[in-house]
């Protein structure tokens, strides 16, 4: 809320908040102004879901994850991912749990979790420096710090593969040693796969729920709004096994029931059009991350070209950039806040550009960690 | 391994699974109702919404907001509200309220008036608070107020027998003012008013509103005043503000509706309007549940409320001619119920009425130690078996109060001509079989 408003400002290059400014197709368009002009769907669907789009959903996952996926039991439409967020944590999260953050983190795990009365254990991924140019591969987890974090009061663990703000794509391996310690300590995984699609040439985005043991205990959160550069749509989804998502619909027609119709049914039609040529290179899943690929190789050597360190991103349309080597002079900024505010609001002020500081997805401990940090988003 | 999957399942067995907060709020009458609605009515007077289009100026404003070049209604907006949205919320609000508005603090944006109210009850209400409810209550009242860990209290209004045998009016359904002074005390943390009411149909009295806001203001208590039906009134009465009362501005949040306003439901845009210090709050639990709203419906719905500020007051007004038109379908649905020996309820406000079945219980027979009240197993009753989906009056009540009422059943009648021709042959036929030798 607080860089919204300072990049509000149009005179400001805004790389900041996750926001495309590329348009999103004109198929995904066209289906919405055709949804909006049928009467019927200008009025109440049904609350879990539009029926066309949960089919649509169950269909492309059933393809991507190879198991049979109820469109009625199995899957919930939200908010946006913001909302099926909020719908796991408050169905299954309960005061005095504890649940493992993984720093950097997409800055609303944390209240989210807090508002549920427990308590986030945080646990950073760490640099490894291979001596190549920095990619997100390079940040990892190490596996018994990790492994010391889960406890009995260890209700679920949260991941985000593509990582926002890093970009890393965790590897099945990686996956396997977070489901062993999962299934060792039945604790759930609230998965946040919203860059799914946005996955650059040599990766494989892995679903942890595919893995032996994990559907039964993880939520798989989707978006609208990262699959199809719609994020004004605020069109989301969990999927899972039935005797967990029926705890999120029981969250969600108690908070605000149902989603919009004409969003739902326009979404529901552009899935099919993409579900039909997953066959083909054409299909927007893949071709979006065609597009971004190029942007972000663009963007990687403009920053290069400036002095500045990029981490070159797998995944995700964020790339993190380490700013110290500049050694800018912010002694005249706000003494009080961490290296990279500081920055960012220089950078603002002096160059016109803003980002945001990756501070702000750290927990109190890995600040410092972190400082020297700040994020661009290049899907622009 | 095999030994640790199967030692991982007994153990998930042991502990449930979900939060404790969900205890009590999992069952949904609409979820039932619905299912049965879609599967068995021909016709729909169940569930309330319009079965006639939004008017043609708002489908115009939505086309004109996806069509243009410019893609950015197609991206996030501003959290809190789409800024041409709350701009022209807190003009029209600030003028039928006699206040000047601040868009930024004073309105917020919500996913329909539903997550209006969702947001309220986790901003106010504490475990240990009270909060009264006015039977009969839109159903989703009592789960918010638990989840949110308070104590809902409720309050009824208790019919009284109209004169000279004329219908009973919503009007005739009252509170007793010693009963609603008994239930607040210093646990009370809010009210929850709505007016016009669901399902009856009651435009609360300025008598009656002073009553709330003299209590409030004594025991220094909140209102969240649900006024999503607020154009829908007819016979010439009002819909006063409570807001508006002296010592109510303060302590008061007042939900609103694009769906019910505009006759859009599926577009899912509602607002709050109150002072900073409660909005604040509101704030603070929409960033953190839900953050922002579909940008392009409020973008339309801007526009609609452009347009009806610019005709306020004149007969093309949308607020002028859809009361109009909806009150002459409440006339028209009214006959055929009476005509038929159901005895409807004359709303004041909204587009449900209310009507005692009492004349059709013999289609279905009374079962003495059913779980289940009588007007539920009725209305189920009729939509399998004549094809009119209606709600019963039960599922407006507490658990404890199911029983109180169960010879009601609501009716929604904002539906075309036809729609209600059609319900009026359905019960024409009905009768003619109960008459029949």
């Amino acid at each position: 809320v607080e860089f919204t408003k300072v990049a509000a400002d149009p005179s400001i290059v805004n790389l900041g908040q996750g926001l495309p400014d590329i348009s999103p197709p004109s198929y995904v368009k066209e289906e919405l102004a055709k949804a909006a002009a049928v009467d019927r769907l200008n009025q109440y669907t049904r609350g879990f879901g539009h029926p066309s789009l949960v089919k649509a959903l169950s269909q492309v996952y059933e393809r991507v994850c190879g198991r049979k996926i109820d469109p009625l039991t199995d899957i919930l439409v939200t908010v946006g991912a913001y909302g099926s967020l909020f719908s796991a944590i408050q169905a299954l999260i309960d005061e005095g749990d504890e649940v493992i953050i993984i720093e950097p983190f997409y800055d609303c795990y944390e209240p989210m979790v807090r508002m549920a009365g427990a308590k986030p254990v945080f646990i950073p991924l760490r640099y490894q420096n291979n001596g190549n140019c920095a990619s997100s591969a390079d940040w990892v987890l190490d596996p018994a710090e990790l492994a010391n974090k889960f406890n009995s009061k260890t209700k679920a663990i949260i991941l985000n593969t593509p990582h926002n703000p890093i970009g890393k794509v965790f590897t099945r391996e990686e996956l396997q040693g977070i489901a062993e310690l999962c299934i060792k300590h039945d604790t759930l995984c609230i998965s946040d796969e919203v860059y799914e699609w946005l996955v650059y040439k040599g990766k494989e985005h892995v679903k942890i729920a595919t893995l032996p043991g994990m559907w039964e205990r993880t939520i798989t959160i989707g978006s609208a709004g990262k699959t199809y550069s719609v994020t004004g749509w605020k069109l989301g989804w969990s999927v899972g096994p039935r005797h967990l998502i029926k705890h999120l619909q029981v969250v969600h027609q108690n908070t605000l029931y149902v989603c919009a119709t004409p969003l739902q049914e326009a979404l529901a039609q552009a899935l099919w059009t993409d579900y039909k040529r997953m066959d083909d290179p054409g299909c927007y899943f893949y071709s979006l991350s065609r597009e971004l690929e190029g942007k972000r190789d663009r963007m990687a050597q403009l920053l290069r070209e400036a002095g500045l360190k990029p981490v070159l991103p797998e995944g995700g349309y964020f790339m993190i950039v380490d700013v110290s080597a500049l050694n800018v002079d912010l002694s005249g900024v706000d003494e009080n806040q961490p290296y990279d505010y500081k920055f960012v609001k220089w950078m603002i002020a002096s160059k016109k550009l803003s980002a945001i500081p990756l501070s702000a997805f750290c927990g109190p401990e890995t600040k410092k960690q972190f400082e020297k940090y700040i994020r661009f988003c290049f899907i622009k | 391994s095999i030994h640790s999957l199967s030692l991982s399942l007994q153990a998930k067995m042991s502990k449930p699974v979900q939060a404790r907060r969900l205890e009590g709020i999992d069952k949904n009458i609409w979820v039932e109702f619905v299912k049965l609605a879609a599967t068995y009515s021909t016709v729909n007077l169940g569930q309330g919404f319009p079965d006639f289009p939004p008017p043609d100026f708002l489908k115009e404003a939505l086309e004109r907001a996806l069509g243009g070049e410019n893609h950015a209604l197609h991206q996030y907006t501003r959290a809190f509200g789409h800024p041409p949205l709350v701009k022209i919320l807190a003009q029209f609000f600030g003028k039928l309220l006699g206040r000047d508005l601040d868009p930024m603090t004073n309105v917020m944006v919500t996913v329909g008036a539903y997550q209006a109210l969702f947001c309220c009850f986790q901003a106010f209400v504490d475990e240990g608070d009270e909060v009264i409810i006015i039977e009969p209550f839109f159903d989703c009242y009592e789960p918010m107020v638990k989840m949110a860990g308070g104590t809902p209290v409720f309050v009824p209004l208790r019919p009284r027998t109209p004169k000279d045998g004329k219908l009973m009016s919503s009007a005739d359904w009252q509170l007793d003012p010693d009963e609603l002074a008994s239930k607040f005390n210093e646990r009370t943390k809010a009210i929850v008013l709505n007016s016009p009411n669901n399902p009856l149909g009651k435009v609360f009295s300025r008598g009656e509103l002073e009553l709330i806001a003299d209590l409030c203001a004594r025991h220094d208590v909140l209102c969240i005043s649900d006024e999503v039906y607020e154009w829908l009134v007819y016979d010439g009465k009002e819909h006063i503000r409570i807001a508006s009362l002296r010592g109510m501005w303060d302590r008061t949040v007042i939900i609103g509706s694009a769906g019910k306003t505009f006759s859009a439901t599926g577009w899912k845009v509602g607002w709050t309007v109150g002072p900073d210090r409660l909005l604040q709050h509101l704030r603070t639990v929409h960033q953190n549940s839900v953050y922002h709203c579909a940008t392009a419906p409020q973008d339309a719905v801007a526009q609609g409320f452009q347009r009806e500020l610019e005709l306020y007051g004149k007969p093309d007004s949308y607020f002028i001619r859809l009361p109009k038109d909806l009150q002459r379908k409440r006339d028209r649905l009214i006959q055929s119920l009476d005509a038929v020996g159901m005895k409807p309820i004359v709303p004041e406000g909204t587009y449900f009425l209310v009507a005692d079945i009492s004349e059709f219980k013999s289609d279905v027979p009374d079962v003495p130690d059913s779980e289940e009240p009588y007007d539920s197993r009725f209305a189920k009753w009729m939509v399998k078996s004549k094809g009119l989906a209606a709600i019963p009056l039960s599922a407006f009540y507490s658990e404890a109060h199911k029983n109180n009422y169960t010879r009601f059943i609501r009716f929604c009648f904002a539906k075309e001509e036809a729609t209600l021709k059609a319900a009026s042959d359905i019960l024409q036929k009905w009768k003619r079989e109960k008459t029949r030798p």
